[in-house]
């Protein structure tokens, strides 16, 4: 398919690999913040294809991951109720709030339904009149002009049936976060390629500049991943910390113009709490004053829950790079993808979830008590 | 986020509104809001998110992108094996 | 290593301290206490995966487990008055009911069919049990039975014998089959899934994905427009032609729910051993892959109704593949990797860029996603 094929070539993409490998003199580290990017890195065996000097670092890119346990928790609280249609994307039916999660809320008899689009979820309250319809509105910057969209198109068409659940974060705050935190140890960014489609790229040479590191917008396909990590290592070896835009047919300086309208006509920026990271100043966005009456969380009074982490997960540090999954005390053991403790072990692109699959592949790095030779480690190829 | 795909305009519903259109990926086909590409035209490729187009391909970056990917390639048949390469070079020297 | 990824795999928790000692007997593990988490069915129980396998593992096994159940093949074969019987049984819960290329009828006819021949059996009679939702239209019900009955003609099967049920309106999807099948296996033929053997070829029988496309692609809230039809079609005659090759086939299964990689992890569950696929030999269609694509699906969890992944001697892996290439049902045949020593229990998958990706039980059902 086009714009597809053309960026899976293998020849091509062993040709990027070595010139990686002629680059990279000495280790770096760099951090993608985008699901769909390490999605693409752990499908096609990316990061085993490294020259062992380049580490990636899987980021807190993907809004499942992330969204605080307080929404998730509101989100059961509110698609439990009898007169609700509660629509979402699948990706966060498994998500675990305090003690279930949506599909539990499903089967116990709560309207839930897995929606592709925002739009559908609009339909479904223009056909159900009598009902309300709640969209539990998650993700990044490339999915808040759908979001805005449907919520526009509700006021518009009068329907006051139709909220959303807001729980939208934002990218250049996180990189800020990661950035400042202790021990921090990425180098430089790959940046998620379609929050750059639709937002542009001016929100990054401040950040590029301040933190000194490079910041390459990337596309997903293997060809696109490569050439990210290949124009960071470049510019890290030769001492540079610019923004470069890899991704140059599909992301333009400017961004989407209308998009970036709507946006910020329907929504205003808000702190939010990164699940496992913490309160990150100006990193969301909530319905403006203007479409208040259209939010969920104030419509159906959900703000009486209370909220528990298990104590035993380290998600957070996993998300800012600072641990691996396999130094987590629970990793494997109390916390798999079947029993997941936090996010990053529900979602298959969180890093925890990843780390579990290749683990039980090539037996390393071995936990307490094994008894693998090192020679089975990593048989890859 | 971001799982967003190229996929070409066959047909665009001036009087929708908001603006749709049916997109093709390949042989499957879907309906999308272009209210956010409202100059767009039929027969180009754009990106769609979760039913809406936020951006359009550009053919010439594409095909520039693909031309560097395979002058890399050039380069180590012309200067020789890239491993022989990276360790005759000093350290912040490249071949380019 | 087997312990530590055989421990994983079945989703056992163990104090840490046991966790890389004690090795895991699965023939006598059955959990005493109450499904962890799970005090209520969800609707992963019914998706072919992890979850399914928990359900049985957990609920249904320790209740009247055997040696027979617990070959979990597609079909149960044993022997009854000196003939060696294969016998199967399956629900159809297709929604919805009328898809492109088939409907429910056809789905309950070939499934129960295929269940049988992924055994080596010759299938001969079925039942049919139909669950209907009171106020359903009886020209739907007439078609789902002319349905079964030309599927039936085309398999070459008799339905003997039936049984039907109305329940109060609201409490179904409008028509439910359960189907159950019995059939001869012919002598020297031993296809379960603990016989794969390392070295073994992996073969499947044609394209993969189609069925589950066609059907998300009609699916209220989906909708999209592609030129897919669901492959449903009875498998019988192909594992015949098949047999008269070698009748030392290994395994045979039909990956239905959960798709290639739910049979595959199964299989080398069963066995013991690896697979090891090779990703640029896996026959995915275009359509299949783009529909796939833009809802963040992977095709080797997407179901098939006519397809069957076959574990067959090196040996003879060509001799069978030119057969199955030489029948009508097996056109598209090709080997797409192989059973190894390696990684026991678990499936890997070569990526087309020379890399590795492990290919987990699916856990439940795959959603669209934006991630």
């Amino acid at each position: 398919m086009k714009y597809i094929d053309e960026f899976n070539d293998p020849d091509l993409a062993r040709r990027l690999l070595d010139e990686i490998r002629a680059t990279a003199t000495r280790p770096w580290a760099l951090m993608e913040v985008c699901g769909g990017q390490t999605h693409s890195i752990i499908r096609h065996g990316i990061d085993q294809l490294l020259p062992e000097q380049v580490e990636l670092i899987h980021g807190p890119g993907c809004p499942v991951c992330v969204t605080p346990l307080d929404v998730i928790d509101k989100a059961l609280e509110i698609a439990a109720r009898p007169d609700i249609i509660f629509c979402s994307f699948g990706d966060m039916l498994r998500v675990p709030g305090t003690d279930r999660d949506l599909f539990r809320v499903k089967s116990e008899g709560g309207d839930v339904r897995v929606v592709y689009s925002p739009l559908d979820a609009l339909e479904l309250a223009r056909k159900n009149p009598g009902r309300q319809v709640v969209f539990f509105a998650i993700g990044f910057e490339t999915t808040a002009p759908a979001n805005a969209m449907a919520v526009h198109q509700a006021r518009r068409l009068g329907l006051t049936n139709f909220s959303l659940l807001v729980s939208h974060v934002r990218v250049p705050p996180a990189i800020e976060a990661i950035m400042t935190a202790p021990a921090c140890r990425v180098q430089g960014f790959l940046a998620a390629g379609h929050v750059c489609s639709v937002m542009g790229t001016a929100e990054y040479p401040d950040l590029a500049e301040k933190h000194r590191v490079p910041i390459v917008v990337t596309g997903f396909e293997p060809l696109d991943i490569l050439e990210g990590i290949r124009r960071a290592v470049h510019q890290l070896e030769r001492g540079e910390h610019r923004v470069d835009n890899a991704y140059a047919r599909a992301v333009r300086d400017h961004g989407n113009p209308a998009a970036q309208r709507m946006i910020e006509e329907v929504f205003e920026v808000t702190d939010r709490n990164w699940r496992g990271i913490g309160r990150i100043p100006a990193s969301g966005w909530r319905l403006s004053e203007a479409f208040r009456d259209h939010d969920a969380e104030h419509r159906f009074d959900v703000t009486d829950i209370r909220t528990e982490e298990p104590a035993v997960c380290r998600a957070g540090e996993v998300l800012q790079g600072l641990i691996k999954p396999t130094e987590c005390e629970a990793f494997g053991k109390a916390c798999t993808p079947r029993t997941p403790l936090g996010a990053t072990m529900v979602s298959s692109e969180g890093a925890c979830a990843a780390y579990y699959l290749y683990r039980r592949m090539s037996g390393g790095p071995a936990p307490r008590g094994s008894r693998i030779p090192q020679e089975e480690m990593n048989p890859v190829g | 986020m971001c799982l967003a795909v190229p996929g070409k305009v066959v047909s665009i519903d001036h009087r929708a509104d908001p603006l749709t259109g049916l997109i093709d990926f390949g042989g499957v086909q879907k309906q999308a809001c272009l209210e956010y590409l409202p100059d767009v035209r039929v027969g180009e490729y754009v990106i769609v998110h979760v039913g809406f187009a936020l951006q359009r391909l550009d053919e010439e970056s594409a095909r520039a992108s693909l031309e560097l990917f395979e002058q890399l390639g050039l380069l180590e048949e012309e200067f020789g094996d890239a491993w022989e390469q990276a360790a005759r070079q000093e350290s912040g020297s490249e071949v380019q | 290593m087997a312990d530590l990824a055989t421990e994983a795999a079945l989703g056992a928790t163990k104090a840490p301290a046991d966790a890389a000692e004690a090795p895991v007997d699965p023939a006598s593990w059955t959990c005493p206490a109450p499904l962890r988490d799970q005090p209520v069915v969800v609707m992963g129980h019914g998706g072919g995966g992890a979850l399914s396998a928990e359900l049985i593992e957990q609920v249904f096994a320790p209740a009247y487990g055997n040696p027979t159940l617990a070959t979990m093949a597609d079909s149960a074969v044993f022997e009854l008055g000196g003939a060696r019987l294969a016998f199967s049984t399956d629900s159809y819960v297709v929604r919805p009911l009328f898809f492109p290329g088939g409907c429910l009828g056809d789905l309950a006819v070939n499934g129960t069919v295929n269940d049988l021949a992924m055994s080596g059996a010759r299938p001969a009679y079925l039942s049919t049990a139909f669950v209907l939702e009171e106020g359903v239209e009886m020209a739907v019900v007439g078609r789902i039975a002319r349905a079964i009955g030309s599927a039936a003609e085309a398999a070459e099967v008799t339905v003997a014998t039936g049984d039907t049920k109305v329940v109060e309106s609201g409490h179904g999807d409008g028509v439910y089959v359960t189907t159950a099948g019995v059939g001869l296996v012919p002598d020297g033929v031993d296809i379960r899934p603990q016989r794969a053997r390392p070295g073994d070829a992996v073969i499947v029988s044609g394209p993969i994905g189609l069925h589950g496309v066609a059907i998300m692609s009609v699916r209220e809230g989906l909708e999209f427009g592609v030129e897919i039809a669901s492959d449903t079609a009875p498998l019988a005659g192909l594992v015949a032609a098949m047999l008269a090759v070698t009748k030392d086939v290994h395994v045979l299964r039909d990956p239905t729910r959960g798709g290639l990689g739910a049979s595959l992890n199964e299989i080398a569950r069963a066995s013991g051993t690896g697979v090891r696929l090779r990703e640029r030999a896996l026959p995915v269609p275009d359509e299949v892959a783009n529909a796939c694509g833009f809802l963040g699906l992977d095709p080797l969890y997407v179901a098939n109704e006519g397809r069957l992944v076959a574990f067959v001697p090196r040996d003879r892996a060509e001799a069978v593949l030119a057969a199955m290439r030489a029948h009508p049902h097996g056109a598209g045949a090709t080997v797409i990797g192989s059973c190894v020593e390696e990684h026991p229990g678990m499936v890997v998958v070569a990526t087309g860029l020379g890399g590795t990706r492990v290919l987990d039980l699916p856990l439940g059902e795959q959603l669209p996603r934006i991630c």
